[in-house]
C-alpha cells in the first residue's frame, strides 16, 4: 500500500481505517447479507466480492454510515440453486440479523430471492442477474436491480448498429432465458435500427455444450450479413475459434452481448476477433473519471489483478448501499425501500439512480469494439453508455409490471 | 441445400462423434470390467484439458512443432491415467464389495472434490489452450472452409478404436478385460490378479478420458464446468452402445454426432433433449443398448442389497423415532432458521423414503427421482400461479402430478432392470427437465415461476413447519406400512427373484409399475411441499444434482432400512447446510464427507446403528 | 384323465433345432421324466411347457385348455407349480415368509397396501412347510438353509398355489445323494396322494428310474423312446445313444429299493 501512484485519497483512507477501528468498537455494525455463487461462478463472483470488500473498507475508513456506524457485508454462497439461495437468505435474515439482502448472479436464483423478499417484506438489492423479469413482469416493491439488464444492453448494441447496411442477420444464443430473451429483444428492435433488416437464421445451442462446428456451419449456410451473438464463457471461446478458422466472421458485422467484459474477453486470448461491437468493460482503455481511476488502481494494488466488470458492479453497489443507509438513517424496511426508490448516488462511474418506476438502476456499461492488443483481447473506441438512456419506456413498464 | 454444405456439416458431426467416442470408450471399458458407473470420468476429462493447457504451451516454448503438441497431449493423458490409478488404489479398491450404488456415490464425491481442486490449482477463469501447430488453418472442401484440426479429430476416433481392438485381441491384458467384461467371476476363477486388472483398467479408462480432454484444447478453453457437461453425454453414448461394448460406443457416438450436426438445422431449439430422446427410444426398443448383452441374472446365493425382512421396530428404534419426532416438533423453540431447515429435512425425508421404497424395497434403482419431486412441485406451483388456486388443492395436485408422470415413464422403465433401468430413469428425468426448461410460456423456462406461497393461515414458518410435519410423517408412515403390507412384500419378492415371483403368479411388471407410480406420487407430494416452502419453482428441482442428492440421502441413511433414509436426509441436509456458509470450497468438504461416509459406514447410518447395537457391551 | 397334452412342440435358436415336434401326455397323479444327454432340448421343452419360452410351433393343452405361449404367471393361476434347476426363492425372506408370499400371490392379495403381510396365511404356510418337513425351520432366513432344504421349501412354495401340475427342472441338481432320494420320495408321495401330475427332467438316473411312472428320452430335440422305466431301460437304441453301460447299471440298481 505504499506505491506512489496510489491516489492520496486511498492512502488517507487506509490510514484512517487503522485509526478508525477503535471508534467502531462501541457502534454496532450494520450488517447486510450478500449472497452469490462464489463457488460455482467464482470467475465472476470473486472479483465482485473483492471490490465489495474494497468499497466497504473505504466507506468504513471514511467514517462508516448512519453517523459513524461501520457497515459489514456478510457474504454467503447461494449454492447456485433457487432452493439453496432462499434458505441462505432466510439464514441471513434470521440468524445473522442482516438489515437487508443483496447479490445473486443467476437469474432464476435472483428471481426466487426477489419473490422471497417480497413475501417476507424485506429489501433485496439484486446486483448481477440480467433477466428483465426481475424489474418487469416479476418485479415487486422490495426488489431493486443495479446492473443493466438484457433489454438495456441489447438496446445499447442496437443503437451502435443503427444505420448499418447489413440486412440479413443470424442469431446465436444459449438455449435458456437470457439467450432467448436477448434474441427476442434483438429481433424486436432490429427493424427499427436497420429498416428492412431480416433474421435469416437462429441457433440455440445448449448452455455450456455448444457443438461449435455444427453451429458455425448452420450459421454460415444462411449467408448472413450480420451476426448477433449471445454466447459467453466456454461456449463463446469454442464458437470464436471455430468461426475464425472457417471464416464465419469475415466481412460480416458481428454484435455480441457482454463479450467486452474482461470475464469473457480474457479467456479469448489471441483468438479475440477484430471489430466485434460489444458491451463490456476495459478498465485500461476507457477514459475514466478520477474516482474510477482511483478504484482501478486501488483494486490492482490490493488484489494484484485488474478489476472485472463484476468488480465495478460490486464497488458501485456498496456505494449505493452506503448512500441509502445515510439517506434513510434507519434499518426499517419500508423506510429503506422508500429511500431507495429514486435514490441518486454519485458513484465511481458517475451518477446512478434507482428509478422509482421499475426499481432499475441507471448504471450503464461500455460499448466498443473488440481488438487484439499484444496477444490479449481488449476494447477500443469504448464509450460509456449511460443506462438512463436505455431503460424500458414508462408505458412498457406499466404494462408489464404488476401493480404495486 | 447444397451438397457441399451437407458434406461439411457431416464432417462437423464426425469430428464431434470422434471426440465423444474417445471419452466414452474409457467409460464403457471401466464399467465393463469393474461394473462401476464412474461419475468421475468427466473429472478426468476436465483434468486432461487443464493439464494440457498447462503442459502444451510450456512444451511449445521450446519449439512450435506439431510433435511437441502431441507429446504434450499424450503426456496429459498419461498423467490423468495415473490419477485414475490413484483413485483406484486409494478409493475404489476399498469399495468393490460395497453395494454398486455406494460406488457411484463415492465417484460423485470425487467429482465434487476435483471441481474445487481444479479451481484451487488453476483459478476460476477459463483457460484457452494453444492451437495445434500445423493444424491451425482451414481446409477448403468444395468451396466450404473446414478446420484442419477437426479433420484430424475425425481420424482419431477410428484410430483409437483400432488401437483398442488390437489391445483387446493381441495382449493378455486386453483378453482379460474382455473376459472380465463378459464374466467377472470367471476372471476370479482363473486366478488372475484382480487388483492389477482393475488398476490397469482404471489407468486405461482415465487416460482415454484425459486424452479426450487434452485433444479438445485447440477447440474449447479448459473450464470448471466441462466435467458435468461431458459426463451425461458420455453416459448416453455408453448406454446406447451397450455398456461395456467399445464398438457399440463407437456406433452410438457416430449416431449422436450426426444427429446433433443435422438436428440443429431442423430443430435449432431442441438441442437440450435430442440425445436423451434418442437414448430413451433406443432403450425402449433395445433394452441392452445396440451391442450390449443382457446382464446375467443374479448369482444364486447373493443376498439382495436393500430392505431385508422389515420386521418390527424394536425398543431402541422406537426411542429414536420418538426423540426425532420430539426434536422436529420442538424446533420453533430454537429459532426461525432451525424451523426452516427442519421443514426442508422433513420434505427431503419423504422424498428419500419414497426413493428407497423403489431402490431398497423394489430393487428399482432410479437415477431420476427428482423428476417426480420436481413435477409435483410444478403441478402445485402451476395451479397457484397460473390457475390462481390456493395451496390446499395445489397440495392435492402435487402427488397426482408426480404419480401421473411416474406412471407414464414407469410404463417403459419397468421393462428394464439394473443399470439400464437406472439410465432410462435418468433419460426420462432429463427429458422432463428439458420440457420444463424450454416450455417457457407455461413453466417460465429456466427462470421458473415465483409466487408459490402457502395460504394465509399457513404463511408463518412455524405453521407451515407443522403442516409439513403432519403431511410428510403421514406419508412416511403410510409408505412404511405399505412396505410391511403384501404389496411391499411382493416388490421385495420380485426384487429377490423375478423368476420365482412370476412362477407363483405375480405380474412382476405390473407390480413394479404400480410401485413406481406410488413412489412418484409420494415424491410429488414432497415436491409440492418444497415449492410452498420456497415460494418458487424452477428446473433445478428436476435436475441430476437433485436426484444425486436423494440417492446420497438414502445411501447415507442405509438402503436396507425402512426409516434409515429419514436419518440420511437429516444428516445430508444438515451437512450441506453446515458447509455452505463456511467456505467457498464447500463442494470439496461435501465430497470428502461423502467419501468418508462410504468408507466408514458402507451400510449407511442405519447399518452402523444396527451393528453398534449388536456389539456386546 | 389327461392333464397335460403336448403336441408337436418345436423351437429353433438361429439355425439350431432345439426341439423338434415333441409330443407327449401326462395324467393326473402321474410322474413323467424327461431324460437325455446335455443339450438334448430337455430344458427347452420344459421351458416351453412352463411358459418361459414361446414355442415356434405346436401346442400345450392343460386339462383341455390351450395354454400355448401363456406366461408363467398365467399358468400358475391355472394350477401349474414350478421348481427351478437352481432353486429360486426370495432370499431376503424367512422360510415361512417365502411360503406366505406364495400364498398371498395365490389368493390375489399382492396389491393390498395396508394389511400386515407377516401375519397373513401363517397357519397355512406352516402346514405346507410341515408337509415338506421344514416346519421346524420356519423362522430362519432361507439363505441360511442347506441347499437340499431350500429345494424342499421351493417345493412348498410351488404347492402353495394348489397346483394340478408340477414342473420340476432337475429337482435334485446340486444336492447330496442322500438328500436326493428323500426329496424324490417326498415329491412322489405328495403327487400320488393329491393326484398332482409331475413333469420333471433329471440327470440322476437313480432318481428317474426309482420314481418315474413313465420316461421320455430326448436326443437332439427329438423323442427317441418313451415308456415305462422297464421299457426304456430295455430299449437298445436308448442304451446305445444315451444310457451306455453305467446308465444301464444305474437303471437296474434303481429299481431294487422300491420293488425289492
Amino acid at each position: 500500500m505504499t506505491r506512489i501512484t496510489l491516489p492520496r485519497r486511498a492512502l488517507g483512507a487506509a490510514a484512517l481505517a487503522t485509526l478508525a477501528r477503535p471508534a467502531f468498537a462501541q457502534a454496532t455494525p450494520i450488517r447486510i447479507g450478500e449472497l452469490n455463487s462464489y463457488s460455482r461462478m467464482a470467475a465472476f463472483a470473486v472479483p465482485y466480492r473483492n471490490a465489495m470488500q474494497l468499497a466497504q473498507d473505504a466507506v468504513n475508513a471514511a467514517g462508516g454510515v448512519m453517523g459513524g456506524r461501520p457497515m459489514e457485508l456478510v457474504f454467503r454462497d447461494d449454492g447456485s440453486t433457487p432452493g439453496d439461495a432462499v434458505r441462505v437468505a432466510e439464514e441471513l435474515l434470521t440468524r445473522e440479523n442482516v438489515a437487508f439482502l443483496a447479490g445473486t448472479f443467476l437469474s432464476n436464483v435472483g428471481l426466487a430471492v426477489a419473490d422471497f423478499a417480497n413475501q417476507r417484506k424485506r429489501l433485496f438489492l439484486a446486483t448481477e442477474p440480467l433477466t428483465d423479469a426481475i424489474t418487469m413482469a416479476q418485479g415487486n416493491r422490495y426488489t431493486f436491480r443495479v446492473r443493466p439488464g438484457t433489454y438495456m444492453q441489447t438496446k445499447m448494441l442496437i443503437e451502435a448498429i443503427r444505420g448499418k447496411t447489413a440486412k440479413r442477420w443470424a442469431i446465436v444464443a444459449p438455449n435458456y432465458e437470457y439467450g432467448q430473451s436477448a434474441a427476442a429483444n434483438f429481433k424486436r428492435m432490429l427493424g427499427d435500427a436497420i429498416p428492412g433488416a431480416e433474421i435469416v437464421a437462429e441457433q440455440f445451442p445448449a448452455l455450456g455444450r455448444v457443438d461449435a462446428g455444427a453451429t458455425v456451419g448452420a450459421l454460415a449456410q444462411s449467408r448472413p450479413d450480420g451476426i448477433f451473438n449471445v454466447l459467453f464463457g466456454p461456449d463463446l471461446t469454442a464458437f470464436v475459434r471455430e468461426g475464425n478458422t472457417r471464416g464465419l466472421f469475415e466481412r460480416r458485422t458481428v454484435v455480441s452481448l457482454l463479450t467486452g467484459e474482461p470475464e469473457y474477453l480474457i479467456p479469448l486470448g489471441d483468438e479475440t476477433p477484430e471489430g466485434w461491437i460489444v458491451t463490456g468493460y476495459a478498465p485500461d482503455q476507457i477514459d475514466a473519471p478520477p474516482a474510477h481511476k482511483a478504484f482501478i488502481e486501488a483494486y490492482k494494488a490490493r488484489f494484484n489483478d485488474t478489476p472485472r466488470l463484476g468488480s465495478l458492479l460490486g464497488y458501485v453497489t456498496v456505494q449505493i448501499i452506503a448512500n441509502l443507509l445515510n439517506k434513510a438513517n434507519t434499518l426499517e424496511t419500508e423506510a429503506l425501500v422508500n429511500a431507495l426508490a429514486g435514490l441518486a448516488t454519485d458513484t465511481i462511474v458517475g451518477g446512478v439512480s434507482m428509478r422509482a418506476l421499475d426499481h432499475q438502476g441507471t448504471l450503464g456499461t461500455w460499448v466498443g469494439e473488440t481488438t487484439l492488443s499484444r496477444g490479449k483481447g481488449t476494447m477500443k473506441n469504448a464509450r460509456y453508455a449511460d443506462g438512463a438512456n436505455y431503460m424500458f419506456s414508462e408505458t412498457e413498464v406499466r404494462a408489464a409490471r404488476p401493480p404495486a | 441445400m447444397e451438397w457441399s454444405f451437407l458434406l461439411v456439416q457431416a464432417l462437423s458431426g464426425l469430428a464431434s462423434a470422434s471426440s465423444l467416442f474417445v471419452i466414452a470408450s474409457g467409460l464403457t471399458i471401466v464399467f465393463g470390467v469393474t461394473r462401476i458407473v464412474n461419475f468421475a470420468h468427466g473429472s478426468f476429462y476436465m483434468l486432461g484439458a487443464y493439464l494440457a493447457v498447462t503442459i502444451v504451451p510450456w512444451l511449445l516454448e521450446f519449439d512450435r512443432s506439431p510433435t511437441l503438441f502431441f507429446v504434450g497431449v499424450l503426456a496429459s493423458a498419461l498423467v490423468v491415467g495415473l490419477l485414475g490409478v490413484a483413485m483406484e488404489m486409494l478409493l475404489l479398491r476399498r469399495i468393490y464389495r460395497v453395494p454398486e450404488l455406494f460406488q457411484l456415490l463415492a465417484t460423485f464425491g470425487v467429482v465434487l472434490i476435483v471441481q474445487d481442486l481444479v479451481q484451487l490449482a488453476w483459478g476460476p477463469m477459463d483457460i484457452p489452450g494453444p492451437r495445434a501447430p500445423g493444424l491451425r488453418h482451414g481446409v477448403t472442401i468444395l468451396d466450404q472452409r473446414f478446420p484442419a484440426y477437426e479433420l484430424f479429430l475425425i481420424v482419431v476416433g477410428p484410430a483409437v478404436l483400432a488401437l483398442l481392438w488390437l489391445l483387446m485381441h493381441r495382449t493378455r491384458f486386453g483378453v482379460l478385460i474382455r473376459a472380465a467384461t463378459q464374466d467377472r467371476e470367471m476372471v476370479g476363477a482363473l486366478g488372475v490378479n484382480q487388483a492389477m486388472l482393475f488398476t490397469g483398467t482404471l489407468f486405461l479408462g482415465a487416460a482415454l478420458a484425459g486424452l479426450g480432454g487434452a485433444l479438445q484444447i485447440p477447440r474449447i478453453s479448459a473450464n470448471a464446468h466441462m466435467d458435468l457437461s461431458v459426463i451425461t453425454e458420455a453416459f448416453v453414448v455408453t448406454v446406447i452402445g451397450g455398456m461395456g461394448s467399445v464398438p457399440g460406443a463407437f456406433i452410438a457416438a457416430l449416431l449422436i454426432g450426426l444427429l446433433q450436426a443435422f438436428g440443429v438445422l431442423i430443430f435449432p431449439k431442441i438441442t437440450l433433449v435430442l440425445v436423451f430422446l434418442l437414448m430413451a427410444a433406443v432403450l425402449v426398443v433395445k433394452p441392452w443398448g445396440l451391442l450390449g448383452r443382457p446382464e446375467a441374472a443374479a448369482g444364486r446365493a447373493v443376498l439382495p442389497e436393500g430392505i431385508l425382512d422389515p420386521g418390527r421396530m424394536d425398543w431402541a428404534g422406537k426411542v429414536l423415532a420418538v426423540v426425532a419426532l420430539a426434536v422436529m416438533l420442538a424446533l420453533p423453540l430454537i429459532d426461525a432458521y432451525a424451523v426452516k431447515v427442519g421443514t426442508e429435512v422433513l420434505i427431503f425425508a419423504l422424498a428419500a423414503v419414497s426413493l428407497n421404497f423403489l431402490v431398497g424395497n423394489g430393487g428399482i434403482v432410479s437415477f431420476g427421482h427428482a423428476a417426480y419431486f420436481g413435477l409435483g412441485a410444478y403441478g402445485a406451483g402451476l395451479l397457484v400461479v397460473k390457475a390462481g388456486l390456493p395451496m390446499e388443492p395445489a397440495l392435492i395436485a402435487a402427488p397426482i402430478a408426480g404419480g401421473l408422470a411416474a406412471a407414464l415413464f414407469g410404463f417403459f422403465v419397468v421393462r428394464l432392470s439394473g443399470i439400464y433401468l437406472a439410465m432410462l430413469t435418468m433419460a426420462f428425468a432429463q427429458i422432463a427437465y428439458a420440457v420444463v426448461f424450454q416450455w417457457v410460456e407455461v413453466t417460465g423456462g429456466d427462470n421458473g415461476l415465483v409466487g408459490v406461497w402457502p395460504s394465509h393461515w399457513a404463511a408463518s414458518r412455524e405453521v407451515y413447519h407443522y403442516l409439513t410435519a403432519v403431511l410428510t410423517l403421514a406419508a412416511i408412515v403410510f409408505l412404511r406400512r405399505v412396505i410391511h403390507a403384501p404389496f411391499g412384500a411382493t416388490l421385495r419378492a420380485a426384487r429377490d427373484s423375478a423368476q420365482r415371483a412370476d412362477a407363483i403368479g405375480i405380474d412382476v411388471r405390473m407390480h413394479r409399475w404400480l410401485g413406481f407410480t406410488l413412489a412418484g406420487a409420494a415424491a410429488g407430494l414432497a415436491g409440492g411441499l418444497y415449492a410452498f416452502s420456497k415460494g418458487s419453482i424452477d428446473p433445478t428441482l428436476l435436475g441430476i444434482p437433485m436426484s444425486v442428492d436423494f440417492l446420497s440421502m438414502i445411501l447415507l441413511g442405509g438402503i436396507q432400512s425402512v426409516l434409515g433414509p429419514v436419518a440420511g436426509a437429516a444428516a445430508f441436509h444438515s451437512l450441506k447446510d453446515f458447509f455452505l456458509p463456511l467456505t467457498d470450497h464447500w463442494r470439496l468438504l461435501l465430497g470428502l464427507s461423502i467419501i468418508a461416509m462410504v468408507l466408514v459406514f458402507p451400510r449407511g447410518l442405519a447399518g452402523a446403528f444396527a451393528s453398534l447395537r449388536r456389539r456386546p457391551a | 384323465m389327461t392333464l397335460l397334452a403336448v403336441e408337436g412342440l418345436t423351437k429353433r435358436f438361429g439355425g439350431v433345432l432345439a426341439a423338434k415336434s415333441v409330443s407327449f401326455a401326462l395324467d393326473e397323479g402321474e410322474m413323467l421324466a424327461i431324460i437325455g444327454p446335455n443339450g438334448a432340448g430337455k430344458s427347452t421343452t420344459f421351458n416351453m411347457v412352463g411358459g418361459q419360452l414361446r414355442p415356434d410351433g405346436g401346442s400345450v393343452m392343460l386339462a383341455g385348455k390351450d395354454v400355448t405361449g401363456l406366461p408363467s404367471r398365467a399358468l400358475c393361476r391355472m394350477g401349474v407349480g414350478r421348481t427351478f434347476q437352481v432353486a429360486q426363492t426370495f432370499l431376503s425372506f424367512s422360510v415361512l415368509g417365502n411360503v406366505q408370499m406364495a400364498l398371498l400371490a395365490h389368493h390375489g392379495q399382492t396389491r393390498q397396501l395396508l394389511s400386515d403381510a407377516a401375519v397373513m396365511h401363517r397357519d397355512a404356510a406352516l402346514a405346507l412347510l410341515d408337509r415338506v418337513g421344514m416346519a421346524a425351520q420356519a423362522g430362519r432366513p432361507i439363505g441360511e438353509l442347506a441347499y437340499g432344504d431350500v429345494k424342499r421349501v421351493e417345493l412348498a412354495i410351488a404347492l402353495a398355489a394348489a397346483p394340478r401340475l408340477l414342473l420340476m427342472d432337475e429337482p435334485t441338481a446340486g444336492m447330496a445323494p442322500s438328500e436326493r432320494t428323500a426329496l424324490m420320495a417326498l415329491v412322489a408321495g405328495i403327487a400320488r396322494a393329491e393326484r398332482i401330475g409331475v413333469l420333471f427332467t433329471e440327470h440322476d438316473m437313480d432318481a428317474v428310474f426309482a420314481h418315474a411312472d413313465r420316461i421320455l428320452v430326448l436326443v437332439r430335440g427329438e423323442i427317441i423312446a418313451r415308456g415305462s422305466p422297464e421299457e426304456v431301460r430295455a430299449d437298445p437304441e436308448v442304451q446305445r445313444v444315451y444310457l451306455g453301460h453305467s446308465g444301464t447299471r444305474a437303471a437296474g440298481r434303481a429299481r431294487r429299493p422300491v420293488h425289492g
